[in-house]
């Protein structure tokens, strides 16, 4: 495969590759993991679905770590895709749909890093993107899912309460959970891990 | 994979025939084009060679989903048309709010159907390979997403690890609700920590063998993408289109645009 | 066919004050069997991995040459193949044959050449499955065949094994150390440098030993009887498995067993292990040592006997020795987990699995505290086991920071804050050298002498022979 015509620290290394492959197949399993908790304590939220959309945030981690981690063109965009594909692979409830919805949400995080030409890494970027993550998801929920409910009472509640969690979870979430994957070592082959004390 | 006429079909076909009858179905809110979809979906099966009971256990988080959107939709409904059916409280249940649920949770299913025959009779190789050759998906990265799809299998045993390990340091959860959530969170930290060293062990491994020589990748396997693939992701549209064009003689097509 | 050479050569990671490997002066020709020695710490994979080119230059510093063939290592990746220790961490694909066919599509082999070097190379180390076999259902030691397999398919001229037994039982490390012999006989082209702590095993594959120096440097470097005659018991003492070096042998018990503390009564879970054909009791003061082939269900019984599963068939009961309290109660699958952890040790086979803190002496607090003893007491049993267990220095690293021998010495001293009656192991001494593996069958010894029951898994024979009071057999 011909080099890319980015410049040397643009391009993806194997270890790059497979270890967004690795964060978004963790979290593809935790999705899915997750995805029977969701359905099993849907009943509970009856009273008002839209809280248990406070933890929405969770399935927009992967495009924000992903870039953080990696910290290459791409990363947002990739790690969630992977992430929703392997969460399909595993017979997630929501189908091949969920492939989709992951690509809106991988897009809306990849945005703001582009806007920043991938240099800044830090925690307003992150929450940005969270945002960014979040409102693609809350778009796409609205058009496949809530159409018929109340505007009010659920619709708008349920769309800020993502982008909200989204911009904690998936924002400040994914800065803290960084910095904690740095300080076990597992990241001395990336940027994040690079800050970590010399021992 | 074996038997089924279909599930020999090639994977990008496949998941593309999956992506096309799902997203189409998506246009409409009434009960009818789903229904209609659902009914061409279980005829198909056994060309995928599955069988009825094993899909009935791939689905079962499914149904329930269902029963749930069921409930909430009748809670949450924005219009209450028709004849009233049941009246408790706050709870009104009214012919027309019955058939918006009914709707959306045929929906979910018709939506979902597609997805799991793909995954139940696709192989990951075969699909990344077919994503290489068939869609000019960048070899590196299909290949490097398929060898870290490859630990699934071991994450899943070292949960269980992770799991037993903290209790035998003195640490569960009881009933607490926000302490089991902590808990997973930490034991789902633990997982991450694992699977990111196994994969730049990996990675390093990969290297070893070439995969970063930067010379053209050849493939060992062959995916052909032939007419009957074509002809399976037409079809599908076709089967979608037919389903919602069912709803709209009916007159019962209700757009979720608009 | 290729020719290794090093001069000088150190390097030390990014992020490390110490170097990982230096002032290594080596040659080795073509064609030559080397097996490459060393205690814990002296930085054999370090340069197994700079030989095979994997060191990127941005990762670390450099001093002094490595060539292959007179080329940098990292231009001459083609020459070299390498088989990791881990067989988890170094198989890319489900499938046996697609495994061994990915380093050849990596190098741009025409697809129609693939299949008949694939099928070359899986007969050349004796693998026993056709090319569909899935990879996770292939036992250890059949893995790093398909591992070896896929090294040698790419024809390299320098074969480095770096530990490739050290995960495995004996009924792999045989099926290894005969795939390397059958794949190396009559090959008097493919130059061998090869790791491994199983130094008997490996003498028959080579005619030259080299011997890394802790600080740095050879220390010896020769035919195999000349340095073992000559530096055989220096190099036990560092760490080395130097054959026919005495180990300890348990012999007779110094006091009689005490009361029994768990009883398993005819346990079994299936489908993984079977019911036990009768009682079998744990005692205070005496270590057990359950022992069978791989499958036989000994982590199963591990894990029984440990509280963390419950049986199908039997049961496991305590007794009040061991709960500490008058009445018997439930069966240690059912306790919480703080009554847990002050009455049962449990160490893992991996270390890594049980780490929960972010330092060392945290994880080792962790117990303790959720036993509720005061902050003072735990402070004290934290510094005692810290001493003890020579991880003073590492306090406030990271635990995923630590190395191996030293993140087994941790996770055994985790089980022993609470001060737990019952001690459960599996596979302690896994990849240990032998200093390490004196220290911890010491340390058992005493806790055994000191009145707690000890079960241990293992396979390691040795370990059976210096600690064992009772054997059980699967």
């Amino acid at each position: 495969m011909p080099q890319q015509s980015l410049p040397a620290d643009r391009s993806w290394r194997t270890v790059d590759i497979v270890v967004a492959s690795v964060i978004a197949v963790a979290f593809g399993v935790v999705f899915w993991l997750w995805g029977l908790i969701w359905t099993a304590t849907e009943a509970a939220f009856t009273f008002f679905p839209p809280a248990q959309a406070v933890l929405y945030g969770v399935w927009l981690v992967p495009a924000v770590l992903g870039a953080l981690v990696i910290r290459k063109p791409g990363a947002a965009l990739f790690c969630e895709l992977v992430a929703a594909i392997v969460s399909a692979a595993l017979g997630s409830q929501w189908g091949a749909v969920v492939i989709v919805q992951g690509l809106a949400q991988g897009v809306g995080a990849e945005l703001v890093f582009l806007a920043v030409a991938y240099r800044s890494f830090r925690l307003p970027v992150a929450l940005a993107a969270g945002a960014a993550a979040g409102l693609g998801a809350a778009i796409f929920d609205q058009i496949r899912y809530y159409a018929p409910y109340d505007l009010v009472s659920f619709r708008i509640p349920i769309f800020i309460v993502t982008v909200v969690s989204a911009i904690v979870l998936a924002g400040a979430g994914s800065v803290a959970l960084t910095r904690a994957l740095a300080r076990t070592g597992v990241l001395d082959r990336f940027p994040a891990g690079r800050d970590r004390a010399t021992v | 994979m074996t038997g089924g006429a279909l599930a020999r079909r090639n994977p990008v076909a496949k998941l593309a025939a999956a992506l096309v009858f799902s997203v189409l179905l998506l246009a409409t809110l009434d009960p009818l084009a789903p229904a209609v979809a659902i009914a061409v979906e279980l005829a198909v099966v056994p060309l995928f060679g599955l069988g009825y009971r094993a899909l009935l256990r791939r689905m079962a988080p499914l149904l329930l989903s269902a029963a749930g959107v069921l409930v909430t939709l009748t809670l949450f409904a924005a219009e209450r048309t028709g004849p009233v059916l049941l009246a408790a409280g706050p709870v009104l249940v009214t012919s027309g709010v019955l058939v918006t649920a009914l709707g959306l949770a045929l929906r979910l299913l018709a939506v979902a159907l597609p997805g799991v025959l793909v995954f139940a009779t696709t192989d990951p190789t075969d699909l990344a390979d077919a994503l290489v050759q068939n869609v000019k998906a960048p070899p590196r990265f299909a290949i490097g997403a398929l060898a870290a799809f490859r630990l699934v299998p071991m994450l899943a045993a070292e949960w269980q690890l992770l799991a037993m390990a903290r209790r035998a340091r003195g640490i569960d959860a009881g009933r607490n609700p926000v302490r089991r959530l902590r808990l997973f969170a930490a034991t789902a930290f633990g997982l991450l920590v694992l699977a990111i060293r196994r994969g730049t062990r990996l990675a390093t491994a990969m290297d070893a063998r070439g995969f970063d020589a930067g010379i053209p990748r050849t493939s060992a396997r062959r995916q052909r993408f032939g007419a009957a693939d074509a002809a399976l992701v037409v079809g599908a549209a076709i089967a979608a289109g037919g389903s919602l064009a069912v709803s709209f003689a009916a007159g019962v097509f209700r757009p979720v645009i608009g | 066919m290729s020719r290794l050479e090093l001069r000088g050569f150190g390097w030390r990671h990014a992020g490390r004050r110490a170097w990982a490997v230096r002032e290594v002066d080596l040659s080795v020709d073509a064609g030559e069997r080397v097996l490459l020695l060393g205690p814990s710490g002296a930085g054999k994979s370090t340069l197994l991995a700079a030989i095979a080119g994997l060191l990127p230059a941005d990762s670390g510093e450099q001093a002094g040459t490595v060539t292959v063939d007179g080329l940098d290592p990292r231009k001459a990746r083609e020459r070299v193949g390498i088989v990791f220790q881990d067989p988890q961490s170094q198989l890319v694909m489900a499938r046996s044959g697609d495994d061994v066919a990915f380093g050849l599509e990596n190098r741009g082999v025409p697809a129609e050449q693939i299949w008949p070097r694939v099928d070359a190379a899986l007969a050349r180390v004796g693998f026993r499955y056709g090319r569909d076999r899935p990879t996770a259902a292939l036992s250890g030691g059949e893995q790093q065949r398909l591992a070896l397999a896929g090294a040698l398919a790419l024809r390299p001229g320098l074969l480095l094994l770096d530990e490739p037994t050290a995960n495995l039982d004996p009924a792999g490390a045989d099926l290894v150390r005969d795939a390397v012999a059958g794949a190396l006989d009559g090959d008097r082209d493919t130059t061998l440098v090869i790791v491994e702590h199983r130094v008997a095993q490996a003498l028959p594959l080579v005619d030259r030993v080299v011997v890394l120096s802790a600080g740095g440097g050879v220390r010896a470097d020769g035919k195999p009887d000349e340095i073992f005659d000559r530096y055989g018991r220096q190099l036990a003492a560092d760490g080395v498995w130097v054959p026919d070096q005495p180990l300890p042998q348990r012999n007779g018990s110094a006091a009689p067993a005490g009361e029994p503390l768990l009883i398993a009564d005819r346990v079994g879970l299936a489908p993984r292990l079977a019911p036990l054909a009768d009682e079998v009791p744990v005692r205070g003061g005496e270590a057990l040592a359950v022992l069978g082939p791989n499958g036989a269900g000994k982590t199963t019984l591990a894990l029984l006997l440990g509280g963390l599963v419950a049986a199908t068939d039997g049961a496991v009961r305590a007794t009040a020795a061991l709960t500490g309290d008058g009445r018997v109660g439930p069966a240690p699958h059912r306790w919480r987990a703080p009554e847990l952890v002050r009455r049962i040790g449990n160490v893992f086979q991996n270390p890594e699995h049980q780490f929960v803190a972010t330092t060392v002496a945290d994880e080792l607090a962790l117990g303790p505290r959720r036993c509720g003893l005061p902050e003072s007491a735990v402070a004290r049993v934290v510094d005692e086991l810290l001493q003890r267990l020579r991880l003073d220095r590492l306090a406030a690293a990271n635990p995923y920071t630590l190395s191996g021998g030293e993140a087994r010495r941790l996770s055994v001293a985790t089980a022993l804050a609470s001060a737990p009656r019952l001690l459960v192991l599996d596979e302690p001494t896994f990849g240990q050298d032998r200093r390490t593996w004196l220290e911890l069958v010491a340390l058992l010894g005493e806790l055994r002498d000191a009145g707690h029951g000890i079960v241990t898994v293992t396979h390691d024979v040795d370990l059976v022979a210096a600690l064992a009071d009772r054997r059980l057999t699967l």
